[in-house]
């Protein structure tokens, strides 16, 4: 920690401060992205299980029509973007750091951008909360600041723990990043109104709008908006690294601390991002699905950074053309460049969790060669979560994954602070994102034995059953015919002679 | 010589005696060791460790005659769990693991002979005679017990596609952090 933070104790003691390189980006006013002419909307764009789709190939669509329906409890449906004909259903590349592929509804735009039936809603207010969570629910609206969690299933765990405090989430503390601060300047009215309903839906007496103050003008405009609200307040948040993670704001803003393992409903409290309170709004006063987003576009490789309005399922390239490319990226990530994911090609489709695509060029996207780990302790300052982050990259490395657990790696939220000041540049969120899918896919593999054991102990009594009742059917079978036999016998001659022959049949 | 015939008796039955004694106190519950084991192996008998069955595959494990790495459809994750288990330590970059893998038939040349769905220990195959077989990608173990039964050679091990929701993080190259303990 250094002498000035000591001396003026305004940061929190975890995190870090990374160069923001949020302007000239976010300065720019907001630009509508021309149509494209093929979107690509993959099924996948949420936490849960993927939508279904509910369309065929050949068929016409209109905008905001449902083209996949929700599956199971935790999922979102997914909407068409604009008109036009469903040209595909099959894979595309996810925007995933596999670069797997992923089903994916290609639809060809007709131009025209024309409407399905909307159906507004005047007075959100006296709908039940329930409606509304439905509604949001079926505007497939998912957590947009990267979490993409349907948020209808938080509005129904808010109400079900009595929450009491709405968190309203304008940290954007990623650097590079500006779409929130972006829709806060330009549609604050849309977010206070938008979280006032979420405030209704989920039962909540107060909301703290948190916003970090390196964005002034957004604190101005949410200010305005929410003057006429007694019950929300805006506060001005330190810009620190990662003051955007749910448990840090909330932390900052309530001094609640969420424990271990718990989920913020527990300590009375629910945060949701401010890009999502808009499409609440939209949901329910202009009756419109989630088709669309703001798109950070920034990095040094882009001649035009600034914030683009575009449709869910337009191509990377597309953006990246309309944002000028000078020369080749080195680098395309997805998010953040702390918690964002690397991009395999442009040619990926962009998701509702999409908050920004960063084309670096090769002075940002340079890596530093890892060195070993001269035990400074930086990693373990920076985290905000209090772990030991050296601690438990050792253990993953010696394969120990049980042990890195013990140290907390459950609660690691992957904000790599430790990576950032780690002056060996190791890269210790990888090897935490390994541990953590490796422990789930042991625990996948664990349910999955249990579920064949099952099945061949299902087996095993199903033949034991059959052969009983082989045996038992042939029995009575057999009794039958020498029943009739005897009858038979017994009517042609009644010799005594006659009656020993089945029970000698019998025991063979 | 009676002395001898005495001194002997007497020293291999104390020992005897002592011997049993020791066995009983201290046992040791081998039956749960071996049950616990069991419960971690797939338990569908599939017979590819060269045991008849998962049991005796767990016992041959409990007693050290059999390698962690004897059952092929547990792959590394099992050998994982049972080393950490008997507190054994393994070098799992020998073990051969093309990681998890399925049957599959092909659709077109399944005459639907009904002998594959006889033998998975699963009931992973479903069909009905003269109708085309399929197998239920959840339920199948990749034990291999159908292919050979086969008469058209439809079915066919692959490896269990990764998809996005199954995929995980590669693990850093190590050479930094070993440093690092
Ligand atoms: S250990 Fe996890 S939570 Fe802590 S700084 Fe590193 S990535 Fe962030
Ligand atoms: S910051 Fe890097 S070098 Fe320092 S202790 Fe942590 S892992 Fe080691
Ligand atoms: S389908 Fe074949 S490979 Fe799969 S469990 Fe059944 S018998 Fe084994
Ligand atoms: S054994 Fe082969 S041909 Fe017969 S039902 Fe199975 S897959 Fe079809």
């Amino acid at each position: 920690m250094g002498i000035f933070e000591k001396i003026f104790r305004h940061h929190p003691p975890w995190g870090v401060h990374p160069d923001d390189h949020k302007l000239p980006a976010a300065n720019a006013p907001l630009r509508s992205l021309p149509l494209p002419a093929l979107l690509y909307v993959p099924m996948q764009q949420h936490v849960g299980s993927p939508a279904r789709p509910v369309v065929l190939v050949g068929q016409h669509v209109l905008k905001g029509q449902l083209i996949a329906e929700a599956q199971g409890n935790v999922s979102a449906p997914v909407h068409a973007p604009t008109s036009g004909r469903i040209s595909a259903i099959g894979e595309v590349t996810a925007p995933h750091p596999s670069g797997l592929a992923q089903l994916a509804i290609t639809i060809a735009a007709d131009g025209a951008d024309t409407w399905c039936e909307r159906l507004p809603v005047d007075d959100p207010f006296a709908l039940a909360p329930e409606e509304i969570a439905r509604r949001t629910a079926a505007a497939g609206v998912v957590g947009l600041g990267g979490a993409t969690f349907p948020a209808a299933v938080k509005f129904n765990l808010g109400r079900r723990l009595k929450v009491n405090t709405l968190i309203v989430n304008g940290g954007e503390c990623e650097p590079y990043l500006s779409s929130d601060d972006r829709i806060m300047r330009d549609r604050a009215a849309e977010v206070v109104d938008g979280l006032r309903i979420v405030m209704y839906a989920i039962g909540a007496r107060e909301a703290l709008v948190g916003i970090e103050d390196n964005k002034p003008q957004a604190i101005a405009a949410m200010r305005v908006a929410a003057a006429a609200f007694g019950n929300v307040q805006v506060r001005p948040v330190p810009a620190r690294y990662p003051m955007g993670s749910d448990k840090q704001l909330i932390q900052t803003l309530t001094g609640k601390e969420v424990p271990a393992d718990a989920r913020a409903a527990e300590v009375g409290v629910l945060v949701h991002n401010v890009s999502t309170c808009a499409a609440v709004h939209r949901a329910l006063r202009r009756g419109e699905p989630l088709v669309e987003r703001i798109v950070t576009l920034n990095g040094g490789a882009l001649t035009r950074p600034g914030n683009l309005l575009a449709p869910i399922g337009t191509p990377v390239v597309d953006l990246l053309r309309f944002a000028g490319v000078s020369g080749r990226p080195a680098r395309l990530v997805l998010g953040g460049p702390m918690m964002g994911i690397v991009l395999p090609h442009a040619r990926v489709p962009i998701v509702k969790g999409a908050s920004g695509i960063l084309a670096f060029d090769a002075a940002e996207a340079h890596v530093a060669e890892a060195g070993p780990c001269i035990r400074c302790g930086s990693c373990t300052r920076a985290c905000p979560m209090g772990l030991l982050p050296l601690e438990m990259a050792s253990r993953i490395g010696a394969d120990d994954l049980a042990g890195a657990a013990g140290f907390g790696l459950s609660d690691c939220i992957g904000c790599g602070c430790c990576a950032y000041v780690c002056p060996s540049h190791i890269p210790l969120v990888q090897y935490f994102s390994y541990a953590k899918g490796e422990l789930s896919a042991r625990e996948r593999s664990k349910l999955r034995n249990d579920a064949t054991r099952r099945l061949a102990e299902e087996r095993v009594a199903r033949l034991e059953r059959e052969a009983r009742e082989k045996a038992a059917a042939a029995a009575r079978r057999k009794a039958e015919r020498d029943a009739a036999k005897a009858a038979a016998g017994a009517a042609a001659r009644p010799l005594p002679v006659r009656i020993v022959k089945p029970a000698s049949e019998a025991a063979t | 010589m009676w002395l001898a015939i005495f001194s002997l008796t007497l020293l291999g039955t104390l020992l005897g005696l002592a011997l049993g004694l020791a066995a009983k106190r201290f046992h040791v519950e081998a039956s749960s060791i071996v049950a616990e084991i069991e419960a971690l192996m797939p338990g569908s008998n599939c017979g590819q460790c060269g045991f008849a069955g998962c049991p005796r595959a767990a016992a041959a494990i409990a007693d050290g005659s059999a390698p962690v790495t004897v059952c092929p459809p547990g792959g590394k994750a099992l050998a994982q769990m049972l080393a950490a288990r008997l507190g054994i330590s393994i070098d799992l970059t020998s073990v051969a693991d093309e990681g998890p893998q399925i049957a599959i038939v092909a659709e077109d040349i399944c005459i639907g002979c009904c002998r594959c769905s006889k033998v998975c220990p699963t009931d992973a195959i479903v069909g009905a005679a003269k109708q085309i077989h399929n197998v239920i990608r959840e339920a199948c173990t990749g034990c291999g017990n159908c292919i050979d039964r086969c008469p058209t050679e439809a079915l066919l091990l692959q490896p269990l596609p990764v998809t996005v929701q199954h995929w995980v993080w590669p693990k850093p190259a190590t050479v930094v952090i070993a440093l690092a303990v």
